[in-house]
């Protein structure tokens, strides 16, 4: 099962190399909206809490604008069928989840750098704490955005949708996160953040088995 | 017909002496309630906004073990109970986000402060707005049933950490937060003998009364989908 769902990530992988619709896309926006930020806070100083909140915000965004092609993707080409004649829906949803994986680790971490270079006040004491809580989070980030992209392909209004679906369920992570970010910028001890380290395990643990419980209901006609 | 007179009766009762019994600080008579700290004069809302809340998770979990058996037998009356039982959801979350909003503006200060409860009350909107907003984005009735169902499923996993989880571990203004010193008057009983009796009628009442309508909802809706094939039919 897993070299299938391997080998199906690289289907995506490669097609998505070859074209690069999505990672352009996805690099132009996060450039637009951190730019859209700088613009708004023109020459006010921003303190480092408020630059932690903002920078999941830009990260909640382009996750609602690149993470949906994975499915959607398939819906305009065509190729659903082939996909569901070809592979288990479990193969399915976890070749997808790696491709979107990956998709949000690159992301965030030119989010990241390029946060950190715009805003000053964005300077993380406890790196550790920021690494764990960024590697978490973005898994959960993932599985959440997968599985509600699986269903917007298969309903109507599949854009604005998007993100009116996905941000109830982000929810809880997102305000977690914020959390440890500032958490991580205060340089809290890695100590005393286990407990919301706790709820972002707990929440992507969860998300995971839901989801894979549930895709059959979605993929099979 | 008989238990509709007693539902009335109880929810004439407990409106009147929700609103009306006063408020002292050493209750003598039967019809007196105690002092709480802190809360004092409004703690009257607390017959009205606390089963409109309440409803709003027995609602929901409804909606939610209807869509399961939707998916187990795809029987699409499963579907119609469902949605009755969201948009009564629907409904409560909003009374409970208005009552919730005027007491704060009594007990803070302030209509809306983003307490962690008003966070979570808020994001169970969202969650019933987007549901509604999924379904009417699907025109196939099986398509629609099967995605609404699964995206219910997903939802209330989020459900007991917005409602139980986070208000509590939070540091925020509602009764009952990281900051108060127990855990609100409704799990630390500050309320004396005649207010709980009249709490916990409350809350059957409001609990009788949500039953009642969403049999009324499903029912009319099937009978509704039952005429529209007649008519088509001929």
């Amino acid at each position: 099962m897993n070299k299938k769902a391997y080998s199906l990530f690289l289907k995506d992988f490669k097609s998505e190399l070859r074209t690069r619709y999505a990672i352009n896309a996805l690099a132009m926006f996060i450039i637009v909206a951190i730019s859209v930020i700088l613009f708004s806070v023109g020459n006010e100083k921003i303190s480092a809490s408020l630059t932690g909140g903002l920078f999941w915000v830009v990260i909640f965004f382009t996750a609602m604008s690149g993470l949906s092609r994975a499915f959607v993707s398939e819906e305009e080409r065509g190729t659903t069928l082939a996909l569901q004649l070809v592979a288990a829906p479990t193969t399915v949803f976890s070749g997808k989840l790696i491709f979107n994986i990956i998709l949000v680790f690159a992301m965030n971490t030119v989010i990241a750098i390029l946060y950190s270079a715009m805003f000053e006040a964005f300077v993380i004491q406890n790196f550790l704490l920021f690494l764990t809580s960024f590697v978490f989070g973005n898994i959960g980030l993932a599985v959440s955005s997968t599985i509600i992209a699986a269903i917007i392909a298969k309903a109507g209004a599949k854009g604005t949708l998007y993100p009116v679906l996905a941000f109830p369920i982000l929810l809880p992570l997102i305000l977690t996160s914020v959390q440890l970010t500032l958490f991580a910028i205060d340089g809290i001890s890695f100590e005393r953040a286990k407990f919301e380290l706790a709820i972002v395990v707990s929440y992507d643990v969860i998300m995971l088995t839901a989801s894979y419980m549930l895709f059959d209901f979605i993929w099979k006609e | 017909m008989i238990w509709k007179i007693f539902l009335f009766l109880l929810l004439a009762f407990v409106s009147v002496a929700g609103i009306s019994f006063p408020i002292v600080e050493n209750p003598t008579r039967w019809y007196e309630f105690p002092l709480i700290p802190g809360l004092e004069e409004n703690a009257k809302i607390i017959f009205f906004h606390v089963p409109t809340a309440w409803l709003t998770v027995i609602a929901f979990l409804m909606s939610t073990i209807y869509s399961f058996k939707y998916l187990r037998k795809k029987n699409l009356d499963d579907d119609v109970k469902s949605y009755a039982a969201a948009q009564l959801g629907m409904i409560f979350c909003i009374l409970a986000t208005v009552t919730g909003a005027v007491w704060a503006k009594f007990a803070w200060g302030s209509y809306w402060s983003w307490d962690p409860r008003q966070t979570s009350i808020f994001a169970l909107l969202l969650i019933y707005g987007a549901w509604f907003a999924l379904r009417s984005s699907i025109e196939s009735e099986e398509k629609r049933a099967t995605l609404s169902s699964v995206y219910s499923m997903i939802a209330f996993v989020t459900v007991p950490f917005f409602i139980f989880i986070m208000p509590r571990i939070m540091s925020g203004l509602h009764p009952g937060s990281a900051d108060d010193s127990n855990a609100g008057p409704v799990v630390n009983f500050k309320m004396n003998g005649n207010m709980q009796l009249i709490f916990f009628l409350s809350m059957i009442g409001f609990t009788v009364l949500y039953f009642w309508m969403w049999n009324v909802g499903y029912r009319s809706m099937l009978l509704k989908e039952k005429l529209d094939k007649k008519l088509i039919r001929g």
